[in-house]
């Protein structure tokens, strides 16, 4: 297809909640109760997309070999979004799923996505808008077929990527072939959810060959004729700024082209990579730092009671009955600092070519990105191509891209093509890390046996506070971090007096987005403590859950997971076999979640055996890459829950490559992992983080039943006390 | 200086200032062959796995210049769609990728030690594949790595 011009036949607004509705009405909601409603709201509902949904030419083109692409303006980061949305189009379009290929939209295109890859929200933001938007060029195709054919456009049917009538068919490459000007329909009715051939079926991940036979499809992988190669340095103290530079002798090895200062970073392009980094080793640089942090200062900062507190949740008298009560049960839970570890270096490959800028880049914020590089060029966004790669892994890493604004400086600098990413160790010291946070939960149980009354104090490090994501004005108005608060709130709805407050620290390193946010520290710290409330009340921990949750849609949801986990894994609360099984559930961006971790003690090691998984994301798009995101978040899970850890030492943050940083490995990863899908929703909602919250709880559950002891700190070691 | 070795059993020469540049650098960025990933560059990760005379060695960490004289070989000379090798084969049946950046690496590893233990235990998986992947798939790399030993059964039964 050429350039259309489309007739714009509506302005569509859709309902947002993210940060943009917001603001908008952001001066009425400095009131407490109404706040508190918003931070609820954050908790629950889910995004709609931001971004254009209204001109099916941005978003599909069809080849002269028939193939329809579609032009993604979300990221694949291996969440499976591509084979989803591949899914929803086809059934509209009535192509098959070899008819239909999903490409990364380049900024330059104008399908530009205006939030970001994250929060699980591109396959649930897009269900409606994708199958309109393909529904309609379905019709668009149909009207062009009726006027090349000369028939009318009811007589017409679709099917696999042709159009019929009679005995007559033509593809759709062949009607799309010269017309320059597409007729625009309003909107067509959407097939019956039971007509759908693609969508809720287990359909094979569409980008499966290039990842098995090693396609150049990352950001690492991109590449430009006459392309240089840069590095920047960067310190390894804390909060260290640049000082006094001397690049004498980097200027004058082999390899080197430039040596590249500016206000804020100092770079050195040169020949190949292992040039550019060996010259950067070279030049002397004078950081200067204000403080000499260690882990115990930033421990010591991270405590209930300090920092600037948040009430997000409130509901009867909490906070009076815990304070009058001679029964209290208290607990303290922690988590340390994280790091995002993908595999992916950051990086960029920039070419600056006049006024006109390219940037090949792993970002999930495309529309961010762009921005960033254009204002510190002094460019218009217009000038500024975007061109989104496959991410080795995103984990929210990806939302901070001020790399691509450093490879357009230093490609401007030598009039070429730029690339450049960290190493390791600027990864790991250069991280926007998983914030630590401190727990302190209270409760009074009742005379039945249930809670009476629950609070959750949290103290975290910034999540959404502070990334570009996140405007600073947003901060006031929802005055606790969007991000941390995920999945501090409590679930159990039939409690009458509950209460979760935040506390915010300001640290003096940059921690931010980490899948699934707040959830997976929140989670481990609630949902153990109600393990422990379970066995005080002297209750079976699935029925104290269970008799805790109210009678809604959403508690609904929450107990059927919690069942089906229960009864999948043949839950019991006796260890059998030197085995013990572990429960835990949480509820995020309105998916339940419920798992069940059968572990043991193998010397002095906590070995998981099985976890059994029961999730909720409502419709099912593609039930074998929900199964896949919940392996893959389990293992994660289980990851930074048993091994992962940062630590600050003498002002540096600390360890700098894999293996010193703990992960699971192959060894660790449960031999046996069971999803149970549950579709107690009529639409699809979030898949890639909600079963990220469970898991540590669940671990830390059954370890109790093995040896008595509480594990009340992540990463999960025994002997803590 | 000059360093000849094969690659995917084709001859190459390469021409490079320091012998001691990493083989990894040389494959990616002057024969651009990119399948072969940098992960850390300390052989700490294994995204940069390849073959070096059928061993799986860490490429970040391997200096181009013992590389003369041996038989390379990468993801892309591993097999193709048309000749999948049956490690490549059981990838695609168990739908193990998710991001896939640390694919390659987990593929080569995996290939190499079934050349040496075909079939393999839990154990054996557990002591020989050791490479890092984010994304966690460690659960279907497991079943894809016995689904392979099968094929490979399957495959050498054929041959007469």
């Amino acid at each position: 297809m050429g350039k259309k011009k489309v007739s714009r036949r509506k302005f569509l607004i859709r309902g947002t909640l993210g940060t943009v509705g917001v603001l908008a009405v952001g001066a009425y909601l400095f009131r407490h109760p109404i706040r508190r409603s918003i931070l609820s709201f954050a908790n629950s509902a889910d995004l709609s997309y931001i971004g254009e949904t209204d001109d099916p030419i941005l978003w599909f083109e069809i080849t002269k070999d028939n193939l329809v692409l579609l032009h993604s303006p979300k990221v694949e980061m291996g969440q499976g979004t591509f084979t989803g949305l591949a899914q929803i189009a086809a059934d509209e379009l009535d192509v098959n799923m070899e008819q239909i290929r999903v490409v990364h939209a380049q900024t330059a295109s104008g399908n530009i996505d205006g939030f970001s890859t994250g929060g699980s929200t591109s396959i649930s933001s897009l269900w409606q808008p994708l199958r309109e938007l393909a529904a309609t060029m379905r019709e668009m195709i149909k009207i062009e077929a009726a006027k090349k054919m000369g028939v009318d456009v009811g007589s017409l049917s679709t099917s696999q990527g042709s159009v019929s009538s009679g005995g007559n068919s033509m593809t759709y490459a062949e009607i799309a072939d010269g017309v320059t000007e597409w007729e625009v329909p309003d909107t067509p009715q959407l097939k019956e959810l039971k007509s759908y051939q693609f969508i809720g079926k287990p359909v094979p991940r569409v980008d499966l060959k290039e990842k098995v036979f090693g396609a150049p499809i990352f950001g690492m992988d991109a590449g430009m004729p006459d392309m240089l190669y840069g590095t920047v340095v960067r310190p390894s103290s804390i909060g260290a700024r640049l000082g006094e530079v001397d690049a004498s002798a980097a200027e004058n090895m082999p390899g080197v082209v430039k040596v590249i200062r500016e206000e804020d970073f100092v770079g050195v392009v040169a020949q190949s990579y292992p040039e550019a980094e060996k010259a950067k080793e070279a030049i002397k640089v004078n950081w200067i730092t204000e403080k000499n942090w260690q882990t115990e200062d930033i421990e010591a900062m991270i405590q209930v009671g300090q920092g600037e507190p948040q009430t997000i949740q409130k509901e009867g008298k909490a906070k009076r009955i815990l304070e009058s009560s001679d029964q209290l049960i208290s607990a303290e839970y922690s988590s340390p600092l994280g790091a995002h570890a993908q595999l992916e270096p950051n990086g960029a490959l920039a070419y600056v070519d006049g006024d006109k800028v390219t940037v090949h880049i792993s970002t999930q914020v495309i529309g961010l990105t762009r921005k960033e590089v254009a204002d510190r060029l002094d460019l218009d966004p217009e000038q500024v191509n975007i061109i989104p790669t496959y991410l080795g892994g995103g984990f929210g890493r990806r939302l901070h891209t001020p790399h691509a604004v450093q490879a357009a400086l230093m490609s401007k600098a030598v009039g070429k093509p730029v690339k450049y990413y960290f190493s390791r160790k600027e990864e790991f010291q250069h991280d926007m890390f998983r914030p630590p946070t401190h727990h302190l939960l209270k409760a009074v149980l009742g005379d039945d046996g249930l809670i009476q009354a629950l609070e959750h104090n949290f103290s975290s490090g910034d999540v959404g506070f502070g990334s570009p994501l996140l405007p600073g004005i947003a901060e006031p108005i929802l005055g606790a971090d969007v991000g941390a608060i995920r999945g501090g709130f409590n679930q159990y709805g039939a409690i009458p007096n509950h209460r979760a407050v935040c506390w915010r620290v300001r640290l003096p390193f940059a921690t931010s987005w980490w899948r699934s946010l707040g959830l997976l520290a929140n989670t481990f710290a609630v949902e153990s403590f109600i393990d422990e409330l379970a066995l005080k009340a002297g209750k079976d921990p699935v029925e104290f859950r269970l008799a805790q949750i109210q009678d809604d849609e959403r508690g609904h949801r929450l107990k059927e997971v919690i069942k089906a986990a229960a009864e999948k894994a043949g839950w019991t609360d006796q260890v059998v076999n030197g085995k013990a099984m572990g429960f835990a559930a949480s509820t995020d961006a309105n998916t339940p979640c419920a798992q069940v971790a059968e572990v043991s003690i193998e010397g002095n090691e906590i070995k998981v055996h099985k976890v059994t998984c029961a999730i909720d994301p409502g419709m099912a798009v593609n039930p074998d890459q929900i199964r896949a995101q919940c392996e893959g978040s389990i293992i994660m899970g289980l990851s930074a829950s048993m091994f992962e850890r940062m630590q600050v030492e003498n002002g540096e943050l600390r360890p700098v490559i894999y293996g010193p940083y703990a992960m699971a490995l192959m060894k660790h990863a449960p031999k046996e992992i069971e999803v149970v899908i549950l579709e107690n929703a009529d639409k699809p909602g979030a898949v890639g983080e909600p079963p990220l919250g469970p898991i540590g709880a669940a671990i830390a559950n059954a370890v109790f039943r093995l040896t008595g002891e509480r594990l009340r700190s992540m990463p999960l070691a025994l002997d803590q006390a | 200086m000059k360093i000849s070795f094969k690659l995917n059993k084709s001859p190459q020469t390469v021409e490079v200032a320091d012998g001691n540049t990493p083989l990894l650098w040389i494959i990616r960025d002057v024969l651009d062959l990119k399948g072969t990933k940098f992960g850390c560059g300390k052989a700490a990760c294994g995204a940069c796995t390849i073959h070096v005379n059928g061993e799986a060695v860490r490429s970040c960490s391997y200096a181009v210049k013992f590389a003369e004289g041996k038989e390379i070989t990468t993801i892309e000379g591993l097999g193709s769609e048309a000749n999948p090798h049956p490690v490549q084969q059981a990838w695609i049946e168990e739908v193990v990728p998710q991001c896939g950046y640390c694919q390659p690496g987990f593929m080569m590893a995996a290939a190499a030690m079934l050349e040496k233990i075909p079939q393999p235990t839990d154990e054996d998986i557990d002591n020989n594949i050791i490479n890092i992947c984010r994304c966690a798939t460690y659960y279907r790399m497991r079943k894809a790595i016995y689904k392979a030993a099968e094929l490979q059964k399957e495959a050498a039964r054929k041959i007469p």
